[in-house]
Protein backbone atom coordinates (compact mmCIF):
# COMPACT_ATOMS: atom_id res chain seq x y z
CA UNK A 1 0.00 0.00 0.00
CA UNK A 2 1.52 3.28 -1.09
CA UNK A 3 1.48 6.18 1.33
CA UNK A 4 1.95 9.68 0.01
CA UNK A 5 2.13 12.89 2.00
CA UNK A 6 1.56 16.03 -0.04
CA UNK A 7 2.33 19.43 1.43
CA UNK A 8 1.26 18.24 4.86
CA UNK A 9 1.27 20.81 7.65
CA UNK A 10 0.13 20.25 11.18
CA UNK A 11 -0.37 22.51 14.18
CA UNK A 12 -1.10 21.28 17.69
CA UNK A 13 -3.79 23.09 19.70
CA UNK A 14 -4.78 25.21 16.76
CA UNK A 15 -6.43 28.54 17.60
CA UNK A 16 -5.33 28.63 21.21
CA UNK A 17 -2.45 30.52 22.81
CA UNK A 18 -0.67 27.15 22.99
CA UNK A 19 -0.75 26.66 19.24
CA UNK A 20 2.43 25.03 18.09
CA UNK A 21 3.23 24.17 14.52
CA UNK A 22 4.85 20.80 14.25
CA UNK A 23 4.96 20.14 10.51
CA UNK A 24 5.58 22.41 7.55
CA UNK A 25 4.79 21.29 4.00
CA UNK A 26 6.05 17.76 4.36
CA UNK A 27 6.27 15.78 1.14
CA UNK A 28 7.06 12.12 1.44
CA UNK A 29 6.31 9.12 -0.70
CA UNK A 30 6.51 5.66 0.79
CA UNK A 31 6.15 3.04 -1.95
CA UNK A 32 4.45 -0.24 -1.21
CA UNK A 33 6.83 -2.89 0.13
CA UNK A 34 9.66 -0.51 0.99
CA UNK A 35 11.46 -0.08 4.29
CA UNK A 36 11.43 3.62 5.06
CA UNK A 37 13.35 5.08 7.98
CA UNK A 38 12.58 8.52 9.33
CA UNK A 39 15.39 10.05 11.34
CA UNK A 40 15.86 13.38 13.04
CA UNK A 41 16.77 14.75 16.43
CA UNK A 42 14.30 15.17 19.28
CA UNK A 43 11.38 17.46 18.48
CA UNK A 44 11.91 17.39 14.72
CA UNK A 45 8.37 16.19 14.03
CA UNK A 46 9.05 12.50 13.44
CA UNK A 47 6.35 11.26 15.77
CA UNK A 48 3.85 13.75 14.39
CA UNK A 49 4.41 12.45 10.88
CA UNK A 50 3.97 8.95 12.17
CA UNK A 51 0.56 9.66 13.66
CA UNK A 52 -0.60 10.91 10.29
CA UNK A 53 0.23 7.61 8.67
CA UNK A 54 -2.96 6.02 9.94
CA UNK A 55 -5.03 9.16 10.31
CA UNK A 56 -4.81 9.47 14.10
CA UNK A 57 -3.98 13.05 13.30
CA UNK A 58 -5.41 14.82 10.31
CA UNK A 59 -3.27 17.39 8.57
CA UNK A 60 -4.25 21.01 9.14
CA UNK A 61 -3.20 21.59 5.54
CA UNK A 62 -2.35 19.24 2.72
CA UNK A 63 -3.33 15.71 1.81
CA UNK A 64 -2.29 12.22 2.75
CA UNK A 65 -3.07 9.29 0.53
CA UNK A 66 -3.04 5.97 2.29
CA UNK A 67 -3.65 3.32 -0.33
CA UNK A 68 -6.74 4.62 -2.08
CA UNK A 69 -8.07 6.57 0.90
CA UNK A 70 -7.46 10.29 0.92
CA UNK A 71 -7.21 12.08 4.27
CA UNK A 72 -7.65 15.83 4.32
CA UNK A 73 -8.20 18.55 6.89
CA UNK A 74 -11.75 18.88 8.21
CA UNK A 75 -12.99 16.11 5.97
CA UNK A 76 -15.00 13.48 7.78
CA UNK A 77 -14.02 10.11 6.56
CA UNK A 78 -15.77 6.84 7.17
CA UNK A 79 -12.93 4.81 5.77
CA UNK A 80 -10.57 5.61 8.61
CA UNK A 81 -11.26 2.29 10.30
CA UNK A 82 -10.20 0.46 7.17
CA UNK A 83 -7.03 2.49 7.11
CA UNK A 84 -6.30 1.75 10.74
CA UNK A 85 -6.65 -1.95 10.16
CA UNK A 86 -4.19 -1.89 7.32
CA UNK A 87 -1.68 0.38 9.02
CA UNK A 88 -0.48 -0.99 12.34
CA UNK A 89 1.42 1.36 14.62
CA UNK A 90 3.79 0.24 17.32
CA UNK A 91 4.07 3.32 19.50
CA UNK A 92 6.96 4.27 21.70
CA UNK A 93 6.79 2.18 24.86
CA UNK A 94 3.87 0.16 23.50
CA UNK A 95 3.65 -1.81 26.76
CA UNK A 96 1.69 1.14 28.17
CA UNK A 97 -1.29 0.13 26.09
CA UNK A 98 -1.72 -3.32 27.66
CA UNK A 99 -4.90 -3.62 29.68
CA UNK A 100 -6.66 -6.96 29.46
CA UNK A 101 -6.82 -9.77 31.99
CA UNK A 102 -4.63 -12.13 30.05
CA UNK A 103 -1.98 -11.78 27.40
CA UNK A 104 -4.12 -13.85 25.05
CA UNK A 105 -7.09 -11.50 25.34
CA UNK A 106 -4.90 -8.47 24.96
CA UNK A 107 -3.38 -9.72 21.73
CA UNK A 108 -6.86 -10.64 20.45
CA UNK A 109 -8.17 -7.13 21.20
CA UNK A 110 -7.00 -5.55 17.94
CA UNK A 111 -8.15 -8.22 15.49
CA UNK A 112 -11.51 -8.67 17.29
CA UNK A 113 -12.14 -4.92 17.01
CA UNK A 114 -11.76 -5.29 13.27
CA UNK A 115 -14.19 -8.17 13.13
CA UNK A 116 -11.83 -11.12 12.95
CA UNK A 117 -13.59 -14.25 14.32
CA UNK A 118 -12.55 -15.33 17.80
CA UNK A 119 -10.98 -18.64 16.73
CA UNK A 120 -8.88 -16.96 14.09
CA UNK A 121 -7.76 -14.24 16.52
CA UNK A 122 -6.79 -16.86 19.07
CA UNK A 123 -4.86 -18.74 16.46
CA UNK A 124 -2.96 -15.61 15.48
CA UNK A 125 -2.18 -14.79 19.11
CA UNK A 126 -0.64 -18.22 19.75
CA UNK A 127 1.37 -18.03 16.57
CA UNK A 128 2.67 -14.55 17.35
CA UNK A 129 3.67 -15.35 20.90
CA UNK A 130 5.90 -18.08 19.51
CA UNK A 131 7.19 -15.85 16.75
CA UNK A 132 8.23 -13.25 19.31
CA UNK A 133 10.07 -15.85 21.33
CA UNK A 134 7.78 -15.95 24.34
CA UNK A 135 6.85 -19.23 26.07
CA UNK A 136 3.27 -20.48 25.62
CA UNK A 137 2.59 -20.11 29.38
CA UNK A 138 2.46 -16.32 29.12
CA UNK A 139 -0.79 -16.50 27.16
CA UNK A 140 -2.80 -17.14 30.31
CA UNK A 141 -0.85 -14.72 32.50
CA UNK A 142 -1.79 -11.15 33.27
CA UNK A 143 0.28 -8.80 31.10
CA UNK A 144 1.13 -6.85 34.26
CA UNK A 145 2.99 -9.83 35.73
CA UNK A 146 5.49 -9.94 32.90
CA UNK A 147 8.92 -8.35 32.73
CA UNK A 148 9.39 -5.13 30.80
CA UNK A 149 10.90 -6.86 27.79
CA UNK A 150 8.14 -9.46 27.69
CA UNK A 151 5.47 -6.77 27.94
CA UNK A 152 7.02 -5.01 24.99
CA UNK A 153 6.84 -8.21 22.95
CA UNK A 154 3.23 -8.83 23.89
CA UNK A 155 2.32 -5.28 22.89
CA UNK A 156 4.06 -5.73 19.54
CA UNK A 157 2.20 -9.00 19.06
CA UNK A 158 -1.03 -7.08 19.72
CA UNK A 159 -0.30 -4.86 16.74
CA UNK A 160 0.96 -7.62 14.45
CA UNK A 161 -2.17 -9.64 15.21
CA UNK A 162 -4.20 -7.22 13.09
CA UNK A 163 -2.26 -8.45 10.07
CA UNK A 164 -1.42 -4.96 8.87
CA UNK A 165 -0.08 -4.31 5.39
CA UNK A 166 1.94 -1.39 6.65
CA UNK A 167 3.86 -1.53 9.90
CA UNK A 168 4.82 1.76 11.50
CA UNK A 169 7.40 1.57 14.27
CA UNK A 170 8.17 4.42 16.65
CA UNK A 171 11.46 3.63 18.37
CA UNK A 172 10.29 0.09 18.99
CA UNK A 173 13.40 -0.92 20.91
CA UNK A 174 13.88 2.10 23.19
CA UNK A 175 14.80 0.92 26.67
CA UNK A 176 15.49 -2.70 25.75
CA UNK A 177 18.76 -4.52 26.32
CA UNK A 178 21.08 -4.86 23.30
CA UNK A 179 20.15 -8.47 22.62
CA UNK A 180 16.44 -7.82 22.84
CA UNK A 181 16.90 -4.85 20.53
CA UNK A 182 18.58 -6.91 17.88
CA UNK A 183 16.10 -9.77 18.15
CA UNK A 184 13.13 -7.46 17.71
CA UNK A 185 14.66 -5.43 14.91
CA UNK A 186 15.64 -8.61 13.07
CA UNK A 187 12.12 -9.94 13.51
CA UNK A 188 10.62 -6.81 11.95
CA UNK A 189 13.05 -7.11 9.09
CA UNK A 190 12.13 -10.74 8.55
CA UNK A 191 8.43 -9.88 8.49
CA UNK A 192 9.17 -7.08 6.09
CA UNK A 193 10.90 -9.49 3.73
CA UNK A 194 8.65 -12.55 4.14
CA UNK A 195 5.25 -10.89 4.17
CA UNK A 196 6.19 -7.95 1.99
CA UNK A 197 5.18 -5.54 4.76
CA UNK A 198 5.71 -1.89 4.01
CA UNK A 199 7.69 -0.76 7.05
CA UNK A 200 8.19 2.72 8.41
CA UNK A 201 10.75 3.03 11.17
CA UNK A 202 11.07 6.19 13.22
CA UNK A 203 14.35 6.06 15.07
CA UNK A 204 17.22 7.89 16.70
CA UNK A 205 19.58 5.10 15.85
CA UNK A 206 21.61 5.79 12.71
CA UNK A 207 22.84 2.20 12.86
CA UNK A 208 19.33 0.77 12.61
CA UNK A 209 18.43 3.15 9.80
CA UNK A 210 21.57 2.25 7.88
CA UNK A 211 21.21 -1.47 8.45
CA UNK A 212 17.55 -2.05 7.67
CA UNK A 213 16.11 0.75 5.58
CA UNK A 214 16.05 1.04 1.78
CA UNK A 215 15.10 4.66 2.02
CA UNK A 216 15.75 7.30 4.64
CA UNK A 217 14.06 10.63 5.22
CA UNK A 218 15.50 13.26 7.52
CA UNK A 219 13.17 15.48 9.50
CA UNK A 220 14.41 18.79 10.85
CA UNK A 221 12.30 21.48 12.56
CA UNK A 222 9.07 20.06 11.18
CA UNK A 223 10.28 19.80 7.62
CA UNK A 224 11.34 16.82 5.59
CA UNK A 225 14.73 18.15 4.55
CA UNK A 226 16.34 15.21 2.84
CA UNK A 227 15.25 11.88 1.43
CA UNK A 228 17.14 9.16 -0.38
CA UNK A 229 18.86 5.82 -0.09
CA UNK A 230 21.10 5.18 2.93
CA UNK A 231 24.13 5.43 0.62
CA UNK A 232 23.08 8.90 -0.49
CA UNK A 233 22.11 10.10 2.96
CA UNK A 234 25.25 8.97 4.73
CA UNK A 235 27.68 10.09 2.05
CA UNK A 236 27.46 13.70 3.14
CA UNK A 237 28.60 14.03 6.73
CA UNK A 238 28.53 17.82 6.73
CA UNK A 239 24.87 17.95 5.94
CA UNK A 240 24.04 15.40 8.63
CA UNK A 241 25.87 17.57 11.15
CA UNK A 242 23.68 20.52 10.13
CA UNK A 243 20.67 18.49 11.20
CA UNK A 244 22.37 17.45 14.43
CA UNK A 245 22.72 13.85 13.31
CA UNK A 246 25.71 11.57 13.14
CA UNK A 247 27.10 8.88 10.88
CA UNK A 248 26.52 5.26 11.85
CA UNK A 249 29.36 3.63 13.77
CA UNK A 250 30.45 1.46 10.86
CA UNK A 251 30.86 4.43 8.54
CA UNK A 252 32.70 6.41 11.21
CA UNK A 253 35.09 3.52 11.58
CA UNK A 254 35.45 3.25 7.82
CA UNK A 255 36.36 6.94 7.61
CA UNK A 256 39.03 6.53 10.30
CA UNK A 257 40.54 3.55 8.52
CA UNK A 258 40.51 5.37 5.21
CA UNK A 259 42.25 8.32 6.80
CA UNK A 260 44.95 6.14 8.32
CA UNK A 261 45.61 4.26 5.10
CA UNK A 262 45.21 7.24 2.81
CA UNK A 263 43.00 5.18 0.51
CA UNK A 264 39.27 4.88 0.01
CA UNK A 265 37.07 1.80 0.10
CA UNK A 266 34.88 1.42 -2.99
CA UNK A 267 31.53 1.57 -1.13
CA UNK A 268 30.02 3.08 2.00
CA UNK A 269 29.69 0.30 4.57
CA UNK A 270 26.30 0.52 6.20
CA UNK A 271 26.78 -2.35 8.65
CA UNK A 272 29.64 -3.83 10.63
CA UNK A 273 29.40 -7.06 8.64
CA UNK A 274 29.69 -5.21 5.37
CA UNK A 275 32.64 -3.22 6.71
CA UNK A 276 34.44 -6.36 7.82
CA UNK A 277 33.96 -7.94 4.41
CA UNK A 278 35.06 -4.88 2.50
CA UNK A 279 38.12 -4.45 4.70
CA UNK A 280 39.09 -8.10 4.28
CA UNK A 281 38.77 -7.78 0.53
CA UNK A 282 40.73 -4.56 0.53
CA UNK A 283 43.55 -5.91 2.67
CA UNK A 284 43.79 -9.01 0.52
CA UNK A 285 44.18 -6.87 -2.57
CA UNK A 286 46.80 -4.74 -0.84
CA UNK A 287 48.83 -7.82 0.01
CA UNK A 288 48.64 -9.12 -3.54
CA UNK A 289 50.02 -5.91 -4.95
CA UNK B 1 -9.70 17.41 21.75
CA UNK B 2 -8.12 17.55 25.20
CA UNK B 3 -5.81 20.31 24.16
CA UNK B 4 -8.69 22.80 24.19
CA UNK B 5 -9.36 22.31 27.90
CA UNK B 6 -8.38 25.38 29.86
CA UNK B 7 -9.12 24.34 33.43
CA UNK B 8 -6.06 24.40 35.59
CA UNK B 9 -3.89 25.70 32.80
CA UNK B 10 -1.63 28.66 33.06
CA UNK B 11 -0.89 31.08 30.25
CA UNK B 12 2.34 32.94 30.87
CA UNK B 13 1.96 36.68 30.54
CA UNK B 14 2.78 40.02 32.09
CA UNK B 15 -0.57 41.72 32.46
CA UNK B 16 -1.73 43.60 35.54
CA UNK B 17 -3.67 40.52 36.62
CA UNK B 18 -0.66 38.27 36.13
CA UNK B 19 1.46 40.46 38.37
CA UNK B 20 -0.95 40.54 41.30
CA UNK B 21 -0.09 38.65 44.45
CA UNK B 22 -1.62 35.18 44.37
CA UNK B 23 -3.09 35.70 47.85
CA UNK B 24 -4.86 38.84 46.69
CA UNK B 25 -6.31 37.01 43.71
CA UNK B 26 -7.43 34.13 45.86
CA UNK B 27 -9.11 36.39 48.42
CA UNK B 28 -10.64 38.35 45.57
CA UNK B 29 -12.19 35.25 44.03
CA UNK B 30 -13.55 34.05 47.37
CA UNK B 31 -15.10 37.41 48.18
CA UNK B 32 -16.41 37.72 44.65
CA UNK B 33 -18.34 34.48 45.01
CA UNK B 34 -20.22 36.12 47.88
CA UNK B 35 -20.58 39.41 46.05
CA UNK B 36 -22.19 37.73 43.04
CA UNK B 37 -25.11 36.77 45.24
CA UNK B 38 -25.89 40.41 46.02
CA UNK B 39 -27.04 40.98 42.47
CA UNK B 40 -30.75 40.40 41.93
CA UNK B 41 -31.96 42.62 39.08
CA UNK B 42 -30.99 43.66 35.57
CA UNK B 43 -28.84 46.63 36.62
CA UNK B 44 -26.82 44.72 39.18
CA UNK B 45 -26.26 41.74 36.88
CA UNK B 46 -25.29 44.18 34.14
CA UNK B 47 -22.70 45.74 36.42
CA UNK B 48 -21.31 42.28 37.22
CA UNK B 49 -20.96 41.36 33.56
CA UNK B 50 -19.29 44.69 32.76
CA UNK B 51 -16.92 44.16 35.67
CA UNK B 52 -15.97 40.69 34.42
CA UNK B 53 -15.32 41.98 30.92
CA UNK B 54 -13.07 44.64 32.40
CA UNK B 55 -11.09 41.91 34.19
CA UNK B 56 -10.85 39.86 30.99
CA UNK B 57 -9.48 42.90 29.20
CA UNK B 58 -6.95 43.51 31.93
CA UNK B 59 -5.77 39.90 31.89
CA UNK B 60 -5.08 40.18 28.15
CA UNK B 61 -6.46 36.70 27.53
CA UNK B 62 -8.15 36.41 24.18
CA UNK B 63 -11.90 36.31 24.66
CA UNK B 64 -12.31 33.77 21.88
CA UNK B 65 -9.95 31.38 23.62
CA UNK B 66 -11.67 31.81 26.95
CA UNK B 67 -15.14 31.19 25.56
CA UNK B 68 -13.94 28.24 23.51
CA UNK B 69 -12.42 26.63 26.57
CA UNK B 70 -15.62 27.05 28.53
CA UNK B 71 -17.64 24.90 26.16
CA UNK B 72 -17.88 21.95 28.58
CA UNK B 73 -19.42 24.24 31.22
CA UNK B 74 -21.88 25.71 28.74
CA UNK B 75 -23.82 22.44 28.74
CA UNK B 76 -24.21 22.72 32.51
CA UNK B 77 -25.29 26.33 32.21
CA UNK B 78 -27.86 25.51 29.55
CA UNK B 79 -29.16 22.68 31.68
CA UNK B 80 -29.74 24.90 34.73
CA UNK B 81 -31.21 27.56 32.48
CA UNK B 82 -33.77 25.10 31.15
CA UNK B 83 -34.58 23.83 34.64
CA UNK B 84 -35.39 27.35 35.79
CA UNK B 85 -37.21 28.12 32.60
CA UNK B 86 -39.62 25.20 32.87
CA UNK B 87 -40.06 24.80 36.60
CA UNK B 88 -40.47 28.32 37.90
CA UNK B 89 -44.17 29.12 38.16
CA UNK B 90 -44.35 32.82 38.89
CA UNK B 91 -45.30 35.95 37.03
CA UNK B 92 -47.18 36.19 33.77
CA UNK B 93 -47.27 33.37 31.24
CA UNK B 94 -45.29 34.41 28.19
CA UNK B 95 -45.43 31.22 26.19
CA UNK B 96 -47.81 28.32 26.15
CA UNK B 97 -47.86 25.19 24.04
CA UNK B 98 -49.82 22.13 25.11
CA UNK B 99 -48.65 21.35 28.65
CA UNK B 100 -45.49 23.48 28.41
CA UNK B 101 -45.90 26.82 30.12
CA UNK B 102 -43.14 29.35 30.41
CA UNK B 103 -43.50 32.09 32.99
CA UNK B 104 -41.87 35.48 32.95
CA UNK B 105 -40.19 34.89 36.26
CA UNK B 106 -38.79 31.58 35.00
CA UNK B 107 -37.12 33.27 32.07
CA UNK B 108 -35.73 35.96 34.31
CA UNK B 109 -34.42 33.49 36.88
CA UNK B 110 -32.93 31.32 34.15
CA UNK B 111 -31.03 34.22 32.66
CA UNK B 112 -29.81 35.45 36.04
CA UNK B 113 -28.60 32.04 37.14
CA UNK B 114 -26.81 31.56 33.82
CA UNK B 115 -25.08 34.92 34.20
CA UNK B 116 -24.09 34.03 37.74
CA UNK B 117 -22.60 30.73 36.61
CA UNK B 118 -20.88 32.31 33.66
CA UNK B 119 -19.34 35.09 35.74
CA UNK B 120 -18.06 32.70 38.40
CA UNK B 121 -16.58 30.25 35.93
CA UNK B 122 -14.88 32.99 33.95
CA UNK B 123 -13.39 34.54 37.06
CA UNK B 124 -12.04 31.27 38.43
CA UNK B 125 -10.66 30.40 34.99
CA UNK B 126 -8.88 33.72 34.88
CA UNK B 127 -7.43 32.99 38.31
CA UNK B 128 -5.86 29.74 37.12
CA UNK B 129 -4.95 31.09 33.70
CA UNK B 130 -2.98 33.99 35.12
CA UNK B 131 -1.47 32.38 38.22
CA UNK B 132 0.99 29.52 38.26
CA UNK B 133 -0.34 26.49 40.14
CA UNK B 134 2.66 26.77 42.44
CA UNK B 135 1.81 30.27 43.57
CA UNK B 136 -1.83 29.33 44.04
CA UNK B 137 -0.85 26.56 46.43
CA UNK B 138 1.69 28.79 48.14
CA UNK B 139 -0.98 31.40 48.61
CA UNK B 140 -3.43 28.85 49.92
CA UNK B 141 -0.87 27.54 52.34
CA UNK B 142 -0.10 30.97 53.77
CA UNK B 143 -3.76 31.93 53.95
CA UNK B 144 -4.67 28.73 55.75
CA UNK B 145 -1.67 28.86 58.06
CA UNK B 146 -3.64 30.15 61.09
CA UNK B 147 -5.69 26.94 60.97
CA UNK B 148 -2.62 24.97 61.99
CA UNK B 149 -3.57 25.81 65.56
CA UNK B 150 -6.52 23.47 65.17
CA UNK B 151 -4.31 20.67 63.88
CA UNK B 152 -5.28 21.12 60.24
CA UNK B 153 -2.43 19.62 58.15
CA UNK B 154 -2.09 22.75 56.02
CA UNK B 155 1.28 21.94 54.50
CA UNK B 156 0.22 18.43 53.53
CA UNK B 157 -2.97 19.71 51.94
CA UNK B 158 -1.06 22.28 49.93
CA UNK B 159 1.42 19.64 48.86
CA UNK B 160 -1.36 17.32 47.75
CA UNK B 161 -2.88 20.13 45.78
CA UNK B 162 0.32 21.10 44.04
CA UNK B 163 1.09 17.48 43.21
CA UNK B 164 -2.32 16.93 41.67
CA UNK B 165 -2.14 20.17 39.71
CA UNK B 166 1.33 19.25 38.56
CA UNK B 167 0.12 15.94 37.20
CA UNK B 168 -2.96 17.12 35.33
CA UNK B 169 -1.06 17.88 32.10
CA UNK B 170 0.99 14.72 32.45
CA UNK B 171 -2.11 12.59 32.79
CA UNK B 172 -3.77 14.39 29.90
CA UNK B 173 -0.82 13.64 27.66
CA UNK B 174 -0.88 10.07 28.85
CA UNK B 175 -4.60 9.79 28.14
CA UNK B 176 -4.07 11.15 24.68
CA UNK B 177 -1.26 8.72 24.02
CA UNK B 178 -3.10 5.63 25.22
CA UNK B 179 -6.27 6.68 23.45
CA UNK B 180 -4.36 6.91 20.20
CA UNK B 181 -2.69 3.57 20.76
CA UNK B 182 -6.05 1.89 21.35
CA UNK B 183 -7.61 3.69 18.41
CA UNK B 184 -4.80 2.34 16.27
CA UNK B 185 -5.89 -1.08 17.48
CA UNK B 186 -9.41 -0.45 16.26
CA UNK B 187 -11.05 0.62 19.49
CA UNK B 188 -13.36 3.52 18.86
CA UNK B 189 -14.36 5.85 21.65
CA UNK B 190 -16.11 8.46 19.60
CA UNK B 191 -18.76 6.51 17.73
CA UNK B 192 -21.10 3.64 18.40
CA UNK B 193 -23.83 3.03 20.94
CA UNK B 194 -23.56 4.06 24.59
CA UNK B 195 -22.65 0.50 25.55
CA UNK B 196 -19.95 0.24 22.93
CA UNK B 197 -18.46 3.50 24.10
CA UNK B 198 -18.47 2.40 27.71
CA UNK B 199 -16.68 -0.77 26.69
CA UNK B 200 -14.14 1.26 24.76
CA UNK B 201 -13.28 3.18 27.93
CA UNK B 202 -11.93 0.15 29.78
CA UNK B 203 -8.82 -0.21 27.57
CA UNK B 204 -8.15 3.46 28.23
CA UNK B 205 -8.74 3.57 31.98
CA UNK B 206 -6.80 0.51 33.04
CA UNK B 207 -3.46 1.55 31.51
CA UNK B 208 -4.07 5.05 32.82
CA UNK B 209 -4.56 3.79 36.37
CA UNK B 210 -1.55 1.53 36.15
CA UNK B 211 0.68 4.37 35.05
CA UNK B 212 -0.75 6.81 37.58
CA UNK B 213 0.03 4.43 40.44
CA UNK B 214 3.47 3.82 39.06
CA UNK B 215 4.08 7.54 38.86
CA UNK B 216 2.86 8.05 42.42
CA UNK B 217 5.23 5.39 43.65
CA UNK B 218 8.16 6.86 41.74
CA UNK B 219 7.39 10.30 43.09
CA UNK B 220 7.18 9.02 46.66
CA UNK B 221 10.53 7.29 46.28
CA UNK B 222 12.11 10.37 44.73
CA UNK B 223 10.86 12.54 47.58
CA UNK B 224 12.08 10.17 50.22
CA UNK B 225 15.48 9.85 48.58
CA UNK B 226 15.83 13.61 48.76
CA UNK B 227 15.03 13.62 52.45
CA UNK B 228 11.51 15.02 52.40
CA UNK B 229 9.85 14.80 55.79
CA UNK B 230 7.00 17.26 55.82
CA UNK B 231 6.68 20.99 56.23
CA UNK B 232 8.52 21.30 59.55
CA UNK B 233 11.29 23.90 59.29
CA UNK B 234 11.01 24.24 55.53
CA UNK B 235 11.92 27.60 54.05
CA UNK B 236 10.67 29.05 50.81
CA UNK B 237 12.42 29.88 47.61
CA UNK B 238 9.53 31.90 46.18
CA UNK B 239 8.31 34.70 48.37
CA UNK B 240 4.86 36.17 47.97
CA UNK B 241 4.83 39.96 48.14
CA UNK B 242 1.78 42.00 48.92
CA UNK B 243 1.90 45.38 47.13
CA UNK B 244 -0.35 48.42 47.01
CA UNK B 245 -2.08 47.18 43.85
CA UNK B 246 -3.18 44.09 45.73
CA UNK B 247 -4.88 46.19 48.38
CA UNK B 248 -6.37 48.28 45.58
CA UNK B 249 -8.16 45.37 43.93
CA UNK B 250 -9.62 44.15 47.20
CA UNK B 251 -10.87 47.66 47.92
CA UNK B 252 -12.29 47.84 44.36
CA UNK B 253 -14.21 44.69 45.04
CA UNK B 254 -15.63 46.13 48.26
CA UNK B 255 -16.69 49.24 46.35
CA UNK B 256 -18.34 46.99 43.76
CA UNK B 257 -20.21 45.26 46.58
CA UNK B 258 -21.42 48.59 47.94
CA UNK B 259 -22.55 49.70 44.47
CA UNK B 260 -24.43 46.44 44.01
CA UNK B 261 -26.15 46.77 47.39
CA UNK B 262 -27.18 50.31 46.41
CA UNK B 263 -28.74 49.24 43.10
CA UNK B 264 -30.29 45.97 44.14
CA UNK B 265 -34.03 45.83 44.48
Amino acid sequence: MDITLQQVSYAYAKNTPFEKRALFDVDLHIPSGSYQAIIGHTGSGKSTVLQHLNALLKPTEGTIKIGDVEVKAEKRNKQLRKVRQKVGIVFQFPEHQLFDETVLKDIMFGPMNFGVPEEEAKHRAIELVNLLGLPDEVLEKSPFDLSGGQMRRVAIAGVLAMNPEVLVLDEPTAGLDPRGRKEIMDLFYRLHKEKGLTTVLVTHSMEDAARYADRIAIMHDGKCVLAGTPQEIFSDEGRLMDYRLELPQSIKFQKKVEQMMGKKLPVLCLTEEMLAEELALFLKKEREL
Amino acid sequence: MLEKMIFGRFIPGDSFIHRLDARAKLIFVFLFIAVVFIANNWITYGILVAFIFLIIRMSRIRLYFLINGLKPVVILIIFTFLLHLFFTREGAIIFEWKFVKIYEEGLRQGIFISIRFFVLVILTSILTLTTTPISITDALETLLNPLKKWKLPVHELALMMSISLRFIPTLMDETDKIMKAQMARGSDMTTGSMKERMNAIVPLLIPLFVSAFKRAEDLATAMEVRGYKGGEGRTRYRKLEWATKDTVIIVTLLILAIVLVYFRS
